[in-house]
This record gives structure tokens, sequence and C-alpha cells, in this order.
């Protein structure tokens, strides 16, 4: 009997023994540790990132009361009305037309500083970087006085020209232009420094193969200059799409979404609906609606940035 | 293809200048090397007649027009570039082909000449890879298939072997004269390595301080230097500089070296050295190769010393030997068998015949 309990004992330790060990081969793993390491920066993600996500579905759920679960309802709702397809096309126009522009305008301006000697380049880019700087709330009130359709500096210059005066935010077609020119004026810069850097990491015996293999100025750009920077670009107006299809504060401030809801988009319709309009899941619904669109450029974006990036 | 010609070129940075007015006369087919120190105005050189830098001053002429104003697309030339500047987002093929594309070459042109460079520089399997799939050798050679191609009046070689190591250096040596044996273009290779400049050379220019010291072939370079610079720059290890003077002793005209080192000089070189005066100030220059083991029976004008050797490096084939003639540090080079030894005593002799006498103060050869 005595050997039976001594004999259990031993096999008792020898199990607590290998569980020990199995533990701490557990614990002493790389992944493990890794884990680990990690742990608050996804308690941190989940916490800022994942909780608002899954709450807003949770949110477009519901009914106006928030009471009662409705399913797809409120966007079922969304679909059979006409302003929220104006809204979808008009936040696609702003979305890509200022993002083409700001690309554009950020790609001849970087152009243009980079040729600048180095002593003065400094001073231009912070001066062009203004724009960016400014909180966008506070340099839209200014703008905002420019396209004032009594006094203003842009009706009283055309004056002299005899056109005008044009009522900038009052006419449909001239409010969806300001808008999206305030947000181009806000974005280019940013556009200009990211390009600038791209520019500069262009080796400079690159551009002087290409002059000796016959190139021109614009074969140069054409050949060399856009496809080096072809992944900056593509990484660049994904996140200025990103960013211009979520804008607010430049409509909300410039038009408030008018006139007759002329220039919402998916944001300021959003606040309009869920926040004035006390229909917070309607609202969910409606800013919700941005993610598959978005998703979608993205992927196409970032497939053709990961194909090229073991070119270089 | 086509001569070049550089008249009295110069180039200024501000208040720098990097070329000091150079002539140089390149022929039809010639391969010409220009060699120097970092710094000496060899690649401003030849970027100017790419047309990549502007001259200052002087003309610039291929196949006997001047191109000082000409950009570089329209003077038919290629060149090579030191880091390759090969357009990693183009296959091998594209890489080759994108100056004539740009010319609007025939595409059945284009492939035949891209087909046939590939072949010469057996890159044929690569033509459909992107740059960063190649080696450092590889992607030298379609830098080179690059200029090839373009059948250009003059290439231009911009210290193309620099970014390889040693043993590919000297493979892709031997496979630029092969190429150059091949299709004879005009070359203008700009290098700071003595050696390749001495192997590939027809003609070597040696560049210091944005001046032409010297242009001649590479064995005239050798055993002719016309300065100090010239004739320590070439040959490794280095030329030996050992002060001395000239002295009458009985009749005959002596070397000194040393208090107690001093030889009679061969009679041709008496002949020649006789008119210095004898207060001059003088260094001896001899080459490593010419100061070796003594032997019993020596040759007329080779002359025997004894010195204790400081540090000796066996290389294989020879033995490199260091020690100090009054402080000037001296280089010999002798039989691996001769018995040389760190710290030991040992007889040496030097052949006078290949010596050289230089002026110390103007550093030229006299």
């Amino acid at each position: 009997m005595a050997d039976v309990v001594v004999e259990q004992g031993q096999a008792v330790r020898a199990a607590r023994a290998r569980k020990q060990a199995s533990l701490r081969n557990v614990l002493g793993r790389k992944s493990t540790v890794a884990f680990f390491l990690t742990l608050p920066l996804i308690l941190l993600i989940a916490l800022l990132v994942l909780y608002p996500a899954v709450y807003s579905v949770h949110l477009a759920t519901l009914n106006k009361s928030m009471q009662k679960f409705v399913g797809f309802g409120n966007f079922l709702f969304l679909f059979k009305r006409d302003t929220f397809w104006m809204v979808v096309k008009q936040s696609c126009i702003f979305a890509v037309t200022a993002v083409f522009f700001k690309a554009l305008i950020g790609f001849i301006v970087a152009h243009f500083v980079h040729n600048i000697p180095a002593k003065g380049q400094r001073k231009w880019r912070g001066m062009l970087l203004v724009p960016w700087v400014i909180p966008p709330a506070m340099s839209t009130l200014a703008w905002l006085w420019l396209f004032d359709p009594s006094y203003s500096a842009f009706n009283y210059t055309l004056s002299f020209f005899g056109i005008g005066p044009i009522n900038w935010l009052g006419d449909n077609v001239w409010a969806r232009f300001s808008v999206i020119l305030v947000n181009i004026w806000y974005g280019a810069p940013f556009f200009m420094i990211m390009y600038l850097a791209a520019l500069k990491s262009v080796p400079d015996q690159l551009y002087e193969a290409a002059a000796i293999d016959g190139a021109n100025w614009w074969q140069k750009i054409w050949y060399v200059t856009l496809p080096m920077m072809r992944n900056i670009i593509a990484i660049t107006a994904l996140f200025s799409l990103i960013v211009t299809f979520a804008n607010f504060d430049i409509v909300r401030i410039l038009t408030s979404g008018g006139p007759l809801d002329q220039t919402h988009i998916f944001a300021t319709w959003a606040f309009k609906v869920g926040i004035e309009g006390s229909d917070i899941p309607l609202g969910a619904s409606v800013s919700l609606f941005m993610v598959p669109i978005l998703a979608i450029a993205a992927i196409f974006i970032l497939r053709d940035v990961s194909k090229r990036g073991n070119e270089a | 293809m086509a001569d070049v010609a550089l008249r009295k070129v110069v180039k200024r940075y501000d208040d720098v200048e990097a070329v000091r007015g150079i002539d140089l006369d390149i022929a039809d087919h010639e391969f010409i090397v220009l060699v120097g120190p970092s710094g000496c105005g060899k690649s401003t050189t030849l970027r100017m007649i790419a047309g990549l830098e502007d001259i200052s001053d002087g003309d610039i002429m291929i196949g006997g027009d001047i191109v000082n104003d000409v950009p570089p697309k329209d003077r038919d030339i290629a060149m090579v570039f030191q880091n390759y500047a090969l357009y990693p987002h183009m296959t091998v093929a594209e890489n080759m082909s994108f100056g004539l594309r740009l010319k609007h070459y025939p595409k059945a042109e284009i492939k035949a000449r891209v087909t046939e460079a590939a072949r010469l520089l057996d890159i044929t399997d690569l033509i459909d890879r992107k740059p960063k799939q190649l080696s450092g050798g590889q992607r030298q050679r379609v830098a080179m298939g690059r200029a090839i191609v373009r059948n250009p009046k003059v290439f231009l070689f911009d210290e193309p072997l620099s970014n390889l190591d040693a043993k590919l250096r000297v493979q892709m040596r031997i496979e630029i004269k092969k190429v150059h044996q091949k299709v004879r273009t005009t070359t203008v290779y700009v290098t700071h390595d003595q050696v390749e400049a001495m192997t590939l050379a027809d003609r070597v220019v040696v560049m210091n301080k944005g001046r032409i010291e010297q242009i001649g072939t590479p064995n005239e370079l050798y055993h002719k230097p016309a300065t100090r610079f010239v004739a320590g720059f070439i040959g490794s290890p280095a030329m030996n500089f050992i002060p001395c003077r000239l002295e009458d002793v009985g009749g005959t005209l002596q070397l000194r070296l040393t208090d107690r080192i001093a030889f009679p000089l061969p009679p041709a070189r008496a002949a020649r050295y006789n008119a210095l005066p004898r207060t001059e100030k003088l260094l001896l220059g001899i080459r490593p190769e010419h100061l070796t083991e003594s032997h019993a029976h020596l040759a007329p004008g080779v002359e025997t010393f004894d010195t204790v050797l400081d540090v000796t490096e066996p290389m294989g084939m020879e033995t490199l030997v260091y020690f100090g003639l009054d402080g000037a540090p001296v280089c010999g080079r002798v039989d691996p068998n001769a018995g040389a030894k760190d710290g030991a005593p040992m007889r040496l002799a030097m052949d006078l015949n290949n010596m050289h006498l230089l002026n110390e103060e103007t550093g030229v050869v006299l």
C-alpha cells in the first residue's frame, strides 16, 4: 500500500513538473513573448478602433429611438431615398476631383520646389505648407468671406473684368466648385511634400542616363520620374482619398450641405441626419456606407503597390 | 565613330577651378583612360564631354564639330555610370532599347540590336529580368549593353568597375577590353585605379589638380614618367623616392644616397646627368623591382649595399621588403627564397640602369 502511495506521489509530482515545464516552454517561446509585448497596442486598437466600429455597426441596426433591432432596415430605407444617392454621387465627385487636382498641383509644385537651389528651398517649402498647417476650421472661415456674394474679394476683383457677381455658395454648381477648390487648397501641400520627398529619392544619374539616351524633359518625367514615384503616388492618393471622402469641416463651414443638399457628402449628411435630425442609427448607416467604397479603392491601389514593391 | 578633341577646357565652380585648361586629342577607335586621385577633375572632364556639365571655357569637339552647347542627347555618345544607372522599373531588354525607342527606331531593328548586344555580353538569358534580379557584374553588362545598342560615336565610362568586388573587377576589365576589340568605338574611360588604366588603355592620361600631368602609352608612363606625381601614381607598390646628390669622385660621377652609400653612375646615366649642378637637391626614383636581392654575378650598372630590413611582406611569388635609407622609406622586391626576414640584415642590389633622377623642388624627372 505504502508503495502505491509513494508511486502515486511520484506520478503526481512528475505530471506537475511536466506541466510546469510545458508552461515554461510556452512562455519562453518567441511568439508568446512577442504577443505579450504587443498586447498593450492590441488592447489600445481594440478600444479605440474595434469598439467604435462594432458599436457603429450595432447602432446602424437599431430603429430611430434606438430601442428595437431592425436589421438592414436603415440601409433599405436609405436605398429608397434620392438624397442618399445624390450624396453618394457627390461624395465620389468631390473626393475624386479634389484628389486628382491635389495630386496634379502637388506634383507640379513639387517639381518647381525641387529645382530651387537648396539654400532657398526650405523657405519655399515652409511657405507652401502653410495651408495644410492652419486648422481647416479657421482657414475655411477666411474662404467663407472670400466667397461672400456681396462684398467678397473674389467678386470685387472679377467686377473689374465685367464678370459677376457670382453667387459662389448659393448656386449649386459654383457651391460644388467652391468646396472642391478649398479642399484642393488645403490638401495640395501634403501631396507637394510627399512628392518632393519622392523626387529627392530618384537618383540624379537616372536623369543623366535618360538625357544621354535622348530623353527630353517630358520623356524624363514620363519614363523616369513617374515610374519611380508610382508607389508614393498611389499610397498618397489612397490616403488622401480616404481623408477627402470623410471630409466634414470644409463643407460644413462653407455651405452646410446647401443649397438644397447639393453639396452634402457622407460625413456632413450623416451629421445632419444623425445629430441634427436626431436619428443616430440612420446617421451611422450613412457613415458606414463609406467603408465598402473605400475598401474597393484600397484593394485596387494597394494591389498595384505590392505588385511593384519588389522592383526598386 | 569619331575622334574627340579638348581645347583649353576649363571648368569653374564658383571660386574653385576643377579643370584648368586641358588639351587632349583622342583618335578614332582609341581607348583613352583618364586616371588620377579623387578630385583631380577626371570625372568632371568626362561629364563635360558627355554634356552633363557645362564648360566654363575652351572647346570640346566630337567628330570635328564643336559641341560646347549641344545637349547630351544630340552628341551621339553613350555613357556607363559607376552605379550602372539602370531604370529599375524596366526589364533588361527595355533598359537596353530605351534610347532606340525614344528615337523611334523600327521594332525589328531594335530587337536585332538588343539581341546582338546581349549575345556579345553573354546576357541573353537575363533579357526579361528586372535590374533588381541581377548581380553587380550582370548589371554592369546591361549598362554596357545599353551603350552598345546605340552604336554611338563615343563610349564614356565613369569608374564602371568601382562597385564590383576585386575578383569580378578583373573579370569585367577583360570583358571591357574584349568588347572594345570587337566594337572599336572611341572610348574615354575614367578610373582612379592605375591597374585598370594600365591594362585597358591605348593611351593613359594622368590628371592631377585639374591639369594633365602626362599623356602616354602605359609603357611610356611606367618607364618614362615625366613628373614625380606620375612616377609615384603609376605602379604598385609605388616608386621609391630617396633624397640624393651628385658628386665627382676621381673623374666619375657618383650618386650619394647616405653618408656611407654612394654608387658610381652607369656611363649612359653619367652622360645624361653630368650637366646638372652638383648642389641641386635631387631625388632618386627607383621602382621596387629594381631593388632586389644581391647575386654573385651582377650586371653592369647594378650596385649592392647592406641594410637592415624593417618589415617583410611575403606575397607568394615575391617578397616585399621595407627598410629605411637615412629616414626615407624604401620598398624592394626580392625572391621568396632569398631569406628576407623582419629585422634581419640583407644585402640588396639596385639596378641603376632603370633609375630616375628628379628635381626635389619641382618634381620634374630630369
